[in-house]
Order: C-alpha cells, then sequence, then structure tokens
C-alpha cells in the first residue's frame, strides 16, 4: 500500500497472485446473493400454491349449479349460497360506484389542481393514513354515520358507503400517483395548441392514467368483496331467506357467512365444506375480477407506447 | 424594423427570488426568423415561453413589463390566454408526440377547437403535414402511433401539430437540439421555408444554426439582452464585447 508500484513495470507481481482468488469469492457472494433472494419468493410461493391446492381439494367438489343458484337450506346444512354472492355483489357495487368517481376526481384535483403546501400536504398524508386504519374502525364510524345519522339503517346501502368510504383513500392515491406519472410534456403539449386545462388532462392526460387508475380500483374491489368487519356492523346477517330486493334491506354475504359457517353454525363440522365451497368462489370472484382487469390493462399498455 | 410583429418591452421576470429576465426589449419583425441565442441558463427559453405564457404554469412567477402582439398587450386584462396560444403555437425542445396515431396528433387541437367538419379536417391533416414536409414519408401510415417516427420525424410531426391550429407566430425552444445532424437540416431548411407565412422566433445555443436559419437574432446572457439586429450585422460586427467573446466560442 506505502509504497507506490513502478509504472514502468506493466503488471505488478503481487496483483496477479490475488487475481485468481478473487473471482471464485466473488462467485460465491452472488450465488448465496441469488439464494438470499430467491428463497423468500420460493417458500411464499410455496404457501400460496399449497392454500390454493388446499381450498381446491376442500372447496371444489361442493362446487355444482345448484350450490350457486339455491339459497342455504336446512339450517344452512344444505343447499347453496346464492343470497350471499347477490349481496357481495350488490355491495360491492355500491361501494364502487361511491369510491369510483369521487376517489378519481378528489385523485385529479390533488395531482393537477391542488396547490403545493402545507395544507395539501397534510391531506394527502391523512390520506395515506386512512389507507391504513383497521376496517373495524371503519364499520364502527358507518354505524355512526350511515346507519344511526342518516338513518339508512342496517342495510346493503349502509354497508356499501361504509366500504367505499374504507377504500376511498385507496382510489384517490393511485389515481393521483397514476395521474402524476404521465409526463407533463403531454400537458404542455395539449397546452400550447390552446386546450384549456381541463382539456389537455380530460384528453391527454387521464386516458393514459388510466391502467394505473384501474389498478387501484380493482385493488379495492378485490379488498371489498372480501371485507368482513366493516359490514358486520351495518347491515349483513347471518340468515335471510329471500334475495334483497332493495338497497334498504339487509343481506347476507360471502366473507360472513364463511366466518358465521366456520365459527358461529352449531354444527360446525357438518357444514364445513359448505365454508369451503363459499371460500373457493369468493375467491374465484375476486381472481375474476383481477383477469379482467388486467387484461384491460395488457391491451391499453399496448396501445401506450411511450410507456415503454 | 420598423415593422412589428412582437414588441417585447422592459420585460422582467421572476422565479421566486430569481431574477431570470432583466428588462428585455425586443421588436420581433413578421415573416422573418428571429434567433434568440445565447449560453445554457440565460433565459432565452424563459423569454420565449413568455410570448405564449406558458410560463403562467409555473406558480412562482412573477412578470413586469409588457409584451405586444399586433401592438396589442398579452398580459392585458383582455386577453384570452387560449387564444393566445392558438395563434402563437410552440414546439418543444424535446419532441413530445402525444401517444396517439400520427393522424390524431394533427387533429387534436382541431378537434377541440371544432375547426370544422371531418373533410376539412382531412385536407387540413395533409396540408400541415406538406408543410412540414412530413406528407410523403408518413401518408401511408396515418394511423400509426406517432411514436414509431424517428426523432427528426416526430420533431416534424410536432411542427405540424403546431400549424394544425392556423397559428400566426411560431415559437421553436431548440427545436434541433435532440436531433442528428441529417434531421437537424431537414428542419432548419423548414423553418427558412415557413417564414414566409409565419413569424418565426427560435431559441437555440447553437450560434451556427442561427447564423443559417435567422433573419435577425438577438444575444442573451444572464438575463439581459446584449446585443441585437440583422443577423449578419450581428455576427461580423458584434457591438458588444460579451457577444464577440460569444461568437468566438470562449463560452457557451
Amino acid at each position: 500500500m506505502s509504497s507506490r508500484p513502478d509504472p514502468r513495470t506493466p503488471n505488478p507481481a503481487p496483483l496477479s497472485s490475488v487475481a485468481p482468488r478473487a473471482p471464485q469469492r466473488k462467485r460465491f457472494a452472488s450465488n448465496a446473493g441469488f439464494i438470499a433472494l430467491a428463497l423468500p419468493l420460493a417458500v411464499f410461493l410455496a404457501f400460496i400454491v399449497y392454500m390454493f391446492v388446499y381450498l381446491l381439494a376442500n372447496g371444489a367438489p361442493m362446487l355444482s349449479w345448484r350450490f350457486l343458484t339455491q339459497p342455504p337450506q336446512n339450517g344452512m346444512t344444505e343447499g347453496g349460497i346464492l343470497p350471499c354472492i347477490v349481496g357481495t355483489v350488490m355491495v360491492t357495487f355500491v361501494s364502487l360506484v361511491f369510491s369510483i368517481p369521487v376517489g378519481i376526481f378528489a385523485g385529479i384535483y390533488l395531482s393537477e389542481y391542488a396547490p403545493d403546501n402545507i395544507l395539501t400536504r397534510l391531506i394527502r398524508s391523512s390520506i395515506r393514513s386512512l389507507a391504513g386504519i383497521p376496517s373495524i374502525v371503519y364499520g364502527l364510524f358507518g354505524v355512526a354515520l350511515f346507519v344511526a345519522a342518516l338513518r339508512l339503517g342496517l342495510s346493503i346501502l349502509a354497508s356499501g358507503l361504509t366500504l367505499g368510504l374504507m377504500n376511498l383513500p385507496w382510489i384517490i392515491s393511485t389515481a393521483e400517483e397514476s395521474i402524476t406519472a404521465i409526463p407533463s410534456s403531454f400537458r404542455e403539449g395539449a397546452l400550447a395548441l390552446g386546450t384549456t386545462k381541463w382539456e389537455a388532462i380530460r384528453h391527454n392526460v387521464l386516458p393514459f392514467a388510466f391502467p394505473g387508475i384501474l389498478t387501484g380500483v380493482l385493488l379495492a374491489l378485490a379488498r371489498t368483496m372480501g371485507e368482513t368487519a366493516p359490514i358486520l356492523f351495518t347491515g349483513v346477517t347471518y340468515f335471510t331467506r329471500e334475495l334483497p330486493h332493495s338497497l334498504l334491506g339487509k343481506f347476507m354475504a360471502l366473507p360472513y357467512h364463511l366466518f358465521a359457517l366456520t365459527t358461529q353454525h352449531d354444527q360446525v363440522m357438518k357444514v364445513r365444506p359448505i365454508a369451503f365451497g363459499t371460500a373457493l368462489v369468493l375467491l374465484a370472484l375476486v381472481l375474476a375480477f383481477d383477469a379482467v382487469a388486467f387484461a384491460i390493462r395488457m391491451r391499453l399498455a399496448g396501445a401506450n407506447k411511450w410507456q415503454v | 424594423m420598423n415593422d412589428t410583429k412582437i414588441a417585447i418591452e422592459k420585460l422582467n421576470l421572476w422565479f421566486s427570488a430569481n431574477h431570470v429576465l432583466k428588462d428585455v426589449s425586443l421588436n420581433i419583425p413578421p415573416n422573418a426568423v428571429t434567433a434568440i441565442m445565447g449560453p445554457s441558463g440565460c433565459g432565452k427559453s424563459t423569454l420565449l415561453r413568455c410570448l405564449n405564457r406558458m410560463n403562467d404554469l409555473v406558480l412562482d412567477a412573477r412578470i413586469t413589463g409588457r409584451i405586444l402582439i399586433d401592438g396589442r398587450d398579452i398580459f392585458g386584462p383582455d386577453t384570452d390566454v387560449i387564444e393566445l396560444r392558438k395563434r402563437v403555437g410552440m414546439v418543444f425542445q424535446k419532441p413530445n408526440p402525444f401517444p396517439k396515431s400520427i393522424y390524431e396528433n394533427i387533429t387534436f387541437g382541431p378537434r377541440i377547437h371544432k375547426m370544422g367538419g371531418p373533410d376539412e379536417i382531412q385536407a387540413l391533416v395533409e396540408r400541415t403535414l406538406r408543410a412540414a414536409n412530413l406528407w410523403n414519408e408518413v401518408k401511408d401510415r396515418l394511423p400509426d402511433n406517432a411514436f414509431s417516427l424517428s426523432g427528426g420525424q416526430q420533431q416534424r410531426l410536432c411542427l405540424a401539430r403546431a400549424l394544425s391550429v392556423s397559428p400566426e407566430i411560431i415559437l421553436l425552444d431548440e427545436p434541433a437540439s435532440a436531433l442528428d445532424p441529417a434531421s437537424t437540416a431537414r428542419l432548419e431548411e423548414l423553418v427558412v421555408q415557413l417564414k414566409q407565412q409565419y413569424t418565426i422566433v427560435i431559441v437555440t445555443h447553437n450560434m451556427q444554426q442561427a447564423a443559417r436559419v435567422s433573419d435577425y437574432c438577438a444575444f442573451l446572457m444572464l438575463g439581459e439582452l446584449v446585443e441585437r439586429g440583422p443577423t449578419a450585422q450581428v455576427f461580423t460586427k458584434p457591438s458588444d464585447k460579451r457577444t464577440e467573446d460569444f461568437l468566438a466560442g470562449k463560452f457557451g
């Protein structure tokens, strides 16, 4: 270290004696690194695969046309889960009707119009924090606001709005982020042609932010379908003989049905297969929506070449 | 220069506390190419973006002084920014075609401004693409995504797009800085052609480019307008030592 190599010697001896060992050590380090990174993924995948196989093995035998189109019968030990499917779809629909427009417009406002000051920064971080609030707290809030104060009672509407409120921070954040990610040259190009700010956003920003926004909506949707706590307080019920015929009625839902069959039923072991069937249907519904979103995203991503 | 299209009078601009343009006064004649040159960061792009009020988008920008286009103050209360930007088209430093088809890139502005029916818009696409010397290269692939074009073609498409809303003035913000020499040459040729019909202001840090395309030029340094005049005169007999140094390549 202390003696400088003689510039006239092209290849100093000590270096060459060290050289052969270095690649080996490097190779080991790189292999170890690869394993350290790949192993957690493998463990994670193993869990997922196991869960799927287990669910399929236990739930698939239950699946039949009858199971999907009949209400529960004989004290929920027989029959199907139609009211639960209908209830879950309706409550999810209500939540999205509320949270999609509000969330997207709020996202547009935050990314394009809101000035950057302490107030808006506070609002932004509040929205991020809201996304992390336990869903049962939303449930409690839903009881207070929708069920009691707005007199919606225990109903699909109250549950749907509660779920929508819970979704809102997720939809706002992803909408804002995907809009901000659109290059400012798209906006400037449009403005330079004499469009108004809204025209530039409407025609030259939103269409390209759409795949990102859709992802946010779909993630919210998947979460909504599986949530139990917010609907538990606001409208879901253990059993109804009929399908809901208004938004102001109580309803059955897949996740709560699953919970009821697994822990509240007096013949838990007997209804276990129905519980697995219910879980499988819930999962299939979520995955079906994810698949639709994925397909839309792929098509749109093909059209938006600037992303590549 | 008694014939004036754009008159900039004692223009000052600040971004927050940063004094970017200092007492700039400049007359820009119609149907000619005026080049604004100067070293990087001298404020030449900012000056250009004042002419179509693109600096309005910068929140903490503050402006004093006047810019008159055809004798009317563009910062005046009776000026509609939308109208102004239709009259004053702009081509940006980096080609920024919209991620749409070549056809839709041209029709975007006219559609929003509802400039005529389908037939007129069809004719306009051909006319503007021809004006931008691009028609022969793209006429068979109008539905293709604009991003499939080369950089030089994209920039000419952006120019055609700027022409689509029938401007009187075209602002070019270092339009060739991202282009190869061949594309640059084609673009410069086009600029010279277009001055028949339009008033052109081009910003460049490349003085050879300014010499090749412009009739008049102005030299901006650290926000101050150091020199202005007919290009031939500025290049051969600069009146200011700083211009001379710049032209001699001492900085830039």
